[in-house]
């Protein structure tokens, strides 16, 4: 991997680092809030930035491989530019969650787990949101929404693709 | 906040000022009596007295073990030459649970003004909040709202001048149920997979970097604000004896008006299902109801008039838990609800425990099975069999968890099981 391919912390996320890892008794406490920063900096978290997260906070690799493979949150893959992720579990479900996510399949043409073809749209099935008083839940990039319908979804969906797939 | 007269006609603690808007911002909330009593626990109160009126509170603990907080408190050594950690679990994740959300996004500085109470009467210097990491806007929320209490030295050195300092973090997980756990959460807080240890030494004596530490949920901490303004006393005669004070009940599932509800523990579940929630979505009475998150035996239409307090609900069969009520209605696929659930926890089993990591991967494919048509009459005596070996034999509680919906499911509707046995579909 040439250089320009090395994933690098700005100025501004390393000061943000340094100052979070005073807060805790240990470096490693903050791993999962640099892992979270890393994936926002860099869309997913490859291992040339897993490495990077490793050499920032001084531990060792295998810590940060366990971290981001035991946390669903973190994904080693890209995704869409619009991650859809619908809440599957028994609150949810009562409420269609299941005909929820098959017409969001439908509509876009892919399976669950599938990103389209344009690279605009992934939908997955997630665990409880802790939000099940407006099921079903969709988190459409880690923004709830709440009591959503086929038609709320269609409409999202319409405008993502109307604003040309600015995020 | 006036000391009511009658403290039976008071029905709401953690959200007597939730519906006022803007109370995220410090000017609003302390308009509203946020951080007014702080002062005086700061001049007035010790440790000793702190503890005291908490233990006279009953307060339990509000996330699911119904611990006494006060009690909990009362282990944690004293002059260890350590450290000792304030843990706030806001790792809302028991299937059905959607509470301390509401407290952290529309009332933060209850849950701030709460921990630093908790924080002073502990000796904590450190406290942080472990919040799961779906929750961004709430996170968001109380960054903002830290940020603000730091700015008017409600945190930080020298609180108010009292000579007691605490700093407050924020820590957002990252997916993982098991981090509700109090001792995955600690293992999770010091970087690493959550994955649960052995108890004992507990957390009170050997927890956050082998630290004296303190877990305690959102709703408990939330608590602390009006048990010390109005006293313990005041706490106790709200509810039931052994049951005191509000509970935050999240009602989700076919009730027409699914939400958050603080009622009087000793309120029936009939009184919240019908006058809160608006009754069912179908039929006149609930075909199951789950009375305190996913991982909680589940209760049937005899039980409508049982009342929410710890003692009634498993004198009902079940367990009060966070609260979480999921109520089904005669419409509902238990076979497809369990199926779901049983996904939940093989997906969630940190994977240590073999009764766990194998019996929640067993249950999952059984009920795959079960409910594609394909099951046969011995798969009820294996899911039977297996939930009841997994039950009281791992290191945590997730595999009893895993365990109730099948048990429950087999206990009481074998006949709709049966009914979609490959033997008996056409």
């Amino acid at each position: 991997m040439s250089a320009l391919e090395q994933p690098q912390f700005s100025e501004a996320r390393k000061a943000e680092i340094a100052r979070l890892v005073t807060r805790y008794p240990g470096a490693q406490s903050a791993l999962l809030p640099v892992l979270h920063m890393a994936q926002e900096d860099f869309g997913y978290l490859s291992m040339e930035t897993q490495k990077l997260v490793a050499e920032t906070l001084g531990v060792r690799l295998m810590a940060v491989r366990e971290v981001v493979t035991f946390y669903t949150m973190f994904r080693e893959q890209p995704t869409g530019q619009y991650l859809l992720e619908v809440c599957t579990n028994a609150g949810c479900m009562l409420n269609g969650a299941d005909e929820l996510v098959a017409h969001m399949c439908d509509a876009l043409g892919i399976k669950v787990g599938e990103t389209t073809p344009d690279g605009m749209f992934t939908v997955t099935e997630v665990e409880c949101a802790g939000a099940c008083g407006g099921a079903p839940v969709v988190q459409v990039n880690n923004v709830y929404h709440e009591k959503a319908t086929p038609a709320s979804m269609d409409e999202l969906i319409a405008k993502a693709r109307s604003e040309g797939g600015a995020a | 906040m006036t000391i009511p007269s009658d403290p039976k006609q008071v029905k709401q603690i953690c959200f007597d000022r939730i519906h006022i808007p803007n109370l995220t911002k410090l000017s609003v909330a302390r308009e509203n009596g946020a951080y007014a009593f702080l002062p005086t626990v700061l001049k007035e109160f010790d440790a000793g007295k702190i503890i005291d009126e908490v233990k006279t509170s009953g307060l339990r603990g509000r996330g699911g073990a119904g611990f006494p907080t006060g009690l909990k408190w009362s282990f944690v050594p004293r002059n260890t030459g350590k450290p000792t950690y304030l843990l706030c679990n806001a790792d809302e994740g028991e299937p059905g649970t959607f509470k301390d959300r509401d407290i952290m996004r529309f009332d933060p500085h209850l849950l701030i003004e709460g921990m630093i109470m908790a924080g002073f009467a502990l000796d904590v210097q450190d406290a942080y909040i472990y919040i799961r990491g779906e929750f961004l806007y709430e996170t968001n929320v109380m960054h903002a709202a830290i940020e603000e209490a730091y700015e008017a030295n409600l945190l930080g050195d020298n609180i108010l001048g009292s000579g007691f300092s605490m700093h407050l973090t924020v820590h957002r997980g990252a997916g993982a149920y098991i981090c509700g756990e109090e001792t995955a959460l600690i293992e999770s807080l010091e970087g690493k997979p959550g994955r649960p240890r052995f108890k004992p030494p507990f957390p009170a004596v050997e927890g956050f970097y082998r630290c004296p530490t303190v877990v305690n949920n959102v709703e408990t901490l939330a608590t602390i604000p009006a048990i010390l303004e109005h006293g313990g006393d005041w706490h106790a005669q709200i509810g039931e004896p052994n049951n005191t004070g509000c509970k935050i009940f999240s009602v989700s599932g076919h009730v027409n008006k699914p939400g958050n509800y603080e009622v009087p523990m000793g309120t029936s579940l009939r009184t919240l299902i019908e006058d809160y929630c608006g009754g069912l979505q179908h039929g006149s009475v609930p075909k199951v109801i789950i009375p305190g998150g996913s991982s909680t035996p589940w209760l049937l239409a005899e039980h409508y008039d049982a009342p929410l307090t710890y003692d009634g609900m498993i004198k009902a069969g079940s367990m009060l838990g966070s609260g979480a009520i999921i109520v089904m209605d005669e419409t509902a696929d238990l076979i497809a609800v369990t199926r779901r659930l049983a996904h939940f926890y093989a997906h969630e089993s940190c994977g240590q425990c073999t009764p766990c990591r194998e019996g929640t991967g067993w249950l999952e494919r059984i009920m795959n099975r079960v409910e594609a048509g394909q099951g046969r009459e011995e798969d009820m005596q294996v899911l039977n069999e297996a939930a009841a070996h997994m039950a009281g034999r791992t290191i945590c509680a997730l595999a009893d968890g895993a365990a109730a919906p099948i048990l429950s499911l087999l206990k009481h509707f074998p006949e709709e099981v049966r009914a979609r046995l490959v033997e008996n579909v056409a």
